[in-house]
């Protein structure tokens, strides 16, 4: 079933995080009539109300991934319907570039989507986050603050020898 | 106004609402509480049944002067709901509104998710995401902006017809534009309307005449709008006005061109009477059309397709020089402050449920036509009379023709059980046929309705409760044209097949078809219906997404005639109360260049819509005009060297909104 | 009063930053008088015992250029933390990685492979790579170890000022180094070049129309580049609108673009996210296909937005490397 709402873990286990910037004007009105509706999705989302898409800042979404976020979901007016004419648009040029640096960058597509939803859409506010859950879960964890923490366990050694007396180290180049 | 001193500690208040059992059914909301009391600043955090209600809010005002707070989080519903309502409290506290920030744990958390703990952890989440924004925010001004007290109506049905009347006679300045050349719209065709069966034209033809000759009023009609720049107070509209070749100054309507046209007789398909008549290429659409005046149809006048006619109109014309056939269309430019949309419906097409044979039997008709027919200044002037010219013995009416139907439109149409009762009606009194009404479910909600469905059914006419199937030729039937009605009766549990001399398809209403364009034109949304969508179902129904364009009438979806002026009144008075408040309110998210921090890049420049950026000529500095900045914030995430800040929305606040939400404690 | 001791040193760097140094001319002989020079690899003989032997602190500034990307560099950038006063990251790679961040987007064993086999100037048929430990004639020299990650110098120790550049100019240093010696000291973590944009200062500003709509994107060779109108105007990338100023835009009065070396200003986490975020947002088309056929002529955005702060990204490097060897 491809609406079925993906069950995010409850006990532990892990299960995506993923930050979401809604426009005020039709993704986030979107959300509430979905709520409105009470529509059942996925709670795994995390919203951020901008008035607009072209507001978001391309350093949102990279720092929500290295804050943690397993996946960034952007939702704005669709062509031709934003509320500030051409916002969207903006949005739509920084994300095809985006998603390029950071496939890149080793960041898998799947974990950033732009998505045009309109206020009357509340089913596809549904859809898309159950979908989006769904596929990030399958690729797993991205987890940056921990791959941060394990890429400087490699300098962790080294700090206490330089803070005591430097002692040799034997290791090998594979 | 109390505004905290730039060194004076952060003191959040935190109040979570249960919103009865909305929120507290699905979120823990004392965990909660509990969970954002142990949170940096937090000084006093609460959860309360009501948050909006007077005591919820007394709380908030209390705890700030006994708590000495200075930012308030309220975790419950949509900030677009009640954000202004907790900002005004934290404004009687004593702080400025803005240092206020709303989380909305109910439309996007207990209202979606079923399971409790995960909504809980989300609540968690959004509310950390808030108390970590909240210390940065700055007090704020309201920026009002003055509104133009011109109102534009865009559509001439009874409802725009009735919201142009009301705020005229306020004093207003409204201008009234219609797409066909007459006012009047679906209304003027009807013959009788429900339930008191008195008669449409009577009724509106003087709210049609008032409206054509109110001084206050500015009528376009055969007329459209083509663009809308601007916004709440400050709409600049642009109309094409469409050309008559009259000029409509001059027209007296006395149709003496029509008479002596060089066609003799009437040719051509006569759009007014749904093509059961026929008119000239100059004519009348019908007689109490307003304005009344007379127009020519360029694809059927000979003289405007070849420029050889010997202008027969022109003489009759004579003195009065009415007639222009070298008029061009025409683009008018205004200045409203205010738009009510009230653009209307179209019917179902009933070719589109082909099995009921509208388009391929004579005697299919839609529910329209029949008002025509019935209509004493229709094109029989009254008498149901068939194409084959016979008067029909039994007559079968289908409802829901393009309603409530998986296959066309999903909705109920309202009205056309209603107007089919009517139709019993009126063609048993004009014809003494038999009636047979085929509905799936009879539905008369409204005032005095279910009487007059009582009413009707006294009558005699037969209700038969079966969705038609198929309508088809009667086989044993010569040339008359008689069908065949075939349904299941769910009442007697058994197939019937009706013989009909004619069938009336009870079409339902429909959004137009070219509602897209209309909608992208004054920038509202649509249900996925493609009705256009109010700001709020219940509070908000005439208001759209655009602040100060309001809805009217069945564009918003299927209603009546009560209702429809209803609304048409509603919307008049909230254009009414912005236009006499005098001006308005703007959320303060607009966007500034700090100066000494521009590069003068001229990054910025081309990406705002409303040109509120331009680049100071003396010190190459990129500057916003506040008055135009709409607060959309491209501009900002655009700035590559990050000197451009939108209140509300400051990049600083955002980047601590999205570690709050991503704090290892909060998922 | 014994002058104040000062050191430089290099790490991961091509000795451009060095050659600034050099560059003072015969400025540098004043800040040699007023100093005593403890450190020096580049110009002058010491030994890292001495450093090791000094007491903490007591070095007033060193200046130390290049990024952190071995054992030895991260030892010794610790050392010269411990024995400073000031330690100041110099030029783009301490700052904020520099080009040798690049690096960070393949794993360690690609690197390894392609310089000690795969490049066509290798000539290496054993496939002998260095050892960290080897034993001759007795003796077991040591080599230092290549970390997996290129790091700023900020992301190993703590760090008091940046003076960015590839390299910093002398001007900037000299600037510097007076503001050190004088006492005048801004806030600690300051970047010491001013907080605006390169475009202030750019002679070609003016050149720049207000309606820049990108339609195409042309790199530095396959174009003719007027030598007076804005870059941009032009449709090649610069990086100036989201680069420190500093420079004297010297690579615009050479013709070329800015490429982005003193970093991003102080309000911007990221400087390649906002350039980007600038150039996309002024791209003419808005449909797809139309947008990307804009972008392929940025083939490299990584290259291009992060040459010399990849490090220093919100993301830091190609998330998806082992840190391993792969195995």
């Amino acid at each position: 079933m491809e609406n079925a709402t993906p069950s995010p873990a409850g006990n532990g286990s892990w299960s995506p995080r993923i930050i979401a910037f809604f426009c005020n004007w039709c993704t986030y009105t979107a959300a509430d009539l979905a709520g409105v509706s009470r529509l059942k999705y996925a709670a795994n989302t995390r919203t951020i109300r901008l008035m607009c898409s072209g507001r978001v800042d391309p350093q949102f979404i990279l720092e929500a991934f290295a804050k943690g976020a397993d996946g960034v979901l952007i939702g704005g007016c669709h062509p031709n319907d934003c509320h500030y004419a051409e916002g969207n648009y903006k949005m739509l040029r920084r994300f095809q570039l985006l998603k390029r640096m950071l496939k890149d960058l080793g960041i898998a597509e799947e974990r950033l989507r732009l998505e045009w939803i309109s206020a009357a859409e509340g089913e596809k506010v549904k859809s898309v986050i159950n979908d989006m859950v769904k596929k990030i879960t399958a690729l797993g964890p991205l987890d940056l603050p921990g791959k941060f923490a394990d890429w400087d366990r490699e300098m962790t050694a080294l700090a206490h020898a330089v803070e005591s007396a430097p002692v040799e180290k034997e290791v090998a180049h594979a | 106004m109390y505004t905290p001193k730039k060194h004076e500690p952060v003191r959040i208040g935190f109040y979570v609402c249960h919103c009865g059992t909305n929120i507290a059914g699905m979120v823990d909301v004392q965990a909660l509480a509990r969970y954002v009391a142990t949170l940096p600043n937090v000084v006093v955090s609460r959860d309360y049944k009501y948050m909006c209600s007077d005591p919820g809010q007394e709380m908030i005002v209390q705890d700030i002067i006994e708590n000495r707070l200075n930012r308030i989080v309220v975790a419950a519903c949509s900030p677009l709901l009640h954000e202004h309502t907790f900002r005004e409290a934290t404004r009687r506290g004593g702080l400025n509104p803005f240092f206020f920030q709303m989380v909305n744990i109910r439309e996007h958390d207990s209202w979606v998710h079923t399971d409790r703990q995960l909504a809980t952890r989300k609540a968690m989440a959004l509310a950390r995401a808030a108390i970590q924004r909240v210390p940065l925010h700055k007090p704020l001004e309201v920026k009002k902006v003055s509104i133009n007290p011109n109102v534009l109506v865009v559509g001439g049905g009874i409802a725009g017809i009735h919201a142009a009347l009301v705020l005229a006679n306020a004093g207003k300045q409204v201008y009234l534009v219609e797409r066909d050349p007459t006012i009047g719209g679906h209304m003027a065709k009807f013959d009788k309307t429900f339930p008191t069966l008195d008669c449409a034209m009577c009724v509106l033809s003087p709210k049609m005449a008032a409206a054509g000759s109110h001084p206050n009023i500015t009528l376009w009609s055969y007329s459209e709008v083509v663009k809308v720049d601007g916004y709440v107070g400050n709409f600049k509209v642009t109309v094409r006005r469409k050309p008559r070749y009259v000029l409509e100054d001059l027209c007296t309507g006395c149709q003496e061109c029509v008479e002596a046209c060089i066609y003799k007789e009437p040719k051509f398909r006569d759009e007014f009477n749904l093509g059961l008549s026929k008119r000239k290429p100059v004519f009348l659409p019908f007689p109490q059309a307003i304005p009344p005046v007379v127009l020519i149809d360029p694809e059927t006048c000979i003289e405007l397709k070849t420029g050889k006619c010997k202008k027969t109109c022109v003489e009759a014309c004579g003195d009065r020089k009415a007639i222009d056939f070298k008029q061009k269309e025409e683009l008018r430019e205004i200045t409203v402050g205010t738009i009510i949309v009230a653009t209307g419906f179209q019917i179902f097409d009933a070719k589109r449920t082909p099995y009921y044979g509208y388009g391929i039997y004579p005697n299919v008709y839609n529910a329209l036509e029949v008002e025509r027919l019935v209509n004493a200044s229709g094109p029989t002037g009254g008498e149901i009379i068939l194409r084959n010219g016979q008067v029909p013995k039994k007559v079968a009416i289908i409802h829901c023709v393009g309603s409530r139907d998986e296959n066309s439109n999903r909705w109920c149409s309202r009205v056309c059980c209603l107007y089919s009762l009517k139709l019993a009606h009126l063609i048993h009194e004009h014809t003494q046929a038999e009636i047979y009404n085929f509905y799936i479910d009879i539905r008369t909600p409204g005032k005095s309705m279910e009487e007059f469905y009582c009413r009707i059914a006294e009558e005699g006419i037969n209700l038969i409760r079966g969705r038609v199937a198929d309508v088809y030729p009667d086989p044993s039937d010569g040339a008359t044209g008689r069908l065949i009605v075939q349904a299941e009766d769910t009442m007697l549990d058994c197939i019937m097949k009706v013989p009909v001399d004619m069938v009336v398809l009870s079409v339902g209403l429909e959004p137009h078809s070219d509602t897209e364009k209309i909608r992208r034109l004054f920038n509202m949304s649509c249900s996925s219906e493609g009705w256009f969508l109010e700001r709020h179902p219940k509070l908000a129904p005439v208001s759209t997404f655009t602040d100060g364009i309001f809805l009217a009438g069945c564009c918003q979806g299927p209603k009546d005639i009560p209702d429809s002026v209803a609304q048409a009144g509603a919307a008049a008075a909230e254009a009414f109360s912005l236009i006499d408040k005098g001006n308005i309110e703007q959320e303060p998210n607009t966007a500034f260049v700090v100066e000494a921090e521009c590069s003068g890049c001229k990054s910025c420049i081309p990406l705002c819509p409303y040109t509120a950026i331009s680049l100071l000529p003396d010190k190459k500095k990129a500057y916003i005009n506040e008055a135009l900045c709409k607060g959309c914030g491209t501009c900002v995430a655009a700035c590559p060297s990050g000197s451009i800040v939108q209140n509300l929305f400051e990049d600083a606040e955002i980047f601590n909104e999205i570690e709050g939400l991503l704090a290892p404690t909060s998922f | 009063m014994p002058k104040p001791k000062v050191a430089f040193y290099w790490c991961a760097s091509c000795g451009g930053c060095e050659e600034t140094v050099v560059d003072l001319a015969e400025d540098l002989l004043a800040v040699v008088e007023k100093v005593d020079i403890v450190l020096w690899p580049v110009a002058l003989d010491f030994k890292y015992k001495d450093i090791e032997a000094m007491a903490d602190q007591s070095i007033f500034a060193t200046l130390l250029n290049g990024a952190i990307r071995s054992t030895e560099q991260e030892a010794m950038a610790r050392l010269l933390r411990r024995k400073s006063r000031y330690l100041i990251a110099y030029g783009s790679c301490a700052c904020t990685g520099g080009i040798p961040s690049l690096a960070n987007q393949f794993p360690r064993e690609q690197i390894l492979k392609f310089n000690y086999e795969d490049a066509p100037s290798v000539v290496n048929e054993a496939k002998t790579r260095p050892q960290l430990v080897f034993e001759e004639d007795g003796r077991r020299p040591h080599l230092p170890e290549l970390h997996h990650v290129v790091r700023s110098l900020d992301q190993v120790v703590e760090v008091d000022y940046y003076i960015p550049g590839c390299p910093p100019t002398p001007k900037i240093t000299q600037a510097a180094v007076a503001a050190l010696l004088d006492g005048r000291l801004p806030p600690k973590g300051a970047v010491l070049a001013p907080d605006i944009a390169l475009c202030e200062e750019c002679p070609r500003r003016d050149s720049k129309p207000t309606d820049v709509a990108f339609t195409e994107f042309k790199r530095t060779h396959q174009k003719l580049l007027d030598p007076d109108k804005c870059f941009l105007a032009q449709g090649v990338v610069c990086m100036g609108p989201a680069t420190r100023q500093g420079c004297g835009a010297q690579c615009l009065a050479g013709n070329m673009p800015c490429t982005g070396c003193f970093g991003g200003t102080d309000r911007v986490k990221d400087q390649g996210a906002k350039i980007l975020s600038s150039l996309c947002a002024n791209i003419g088309p808005k449909e797809e296909a139309g947008i990307n056929q804009v972008l392929a002529g940025i083939p490299d955005p990584v290259g291009t937005f992060y040459r010399y702060g990849l490090a220093k990204s919100l993301l830091r490097r190609k998330v998806d490397l082992p840190m391993n060897n792969g195995k």
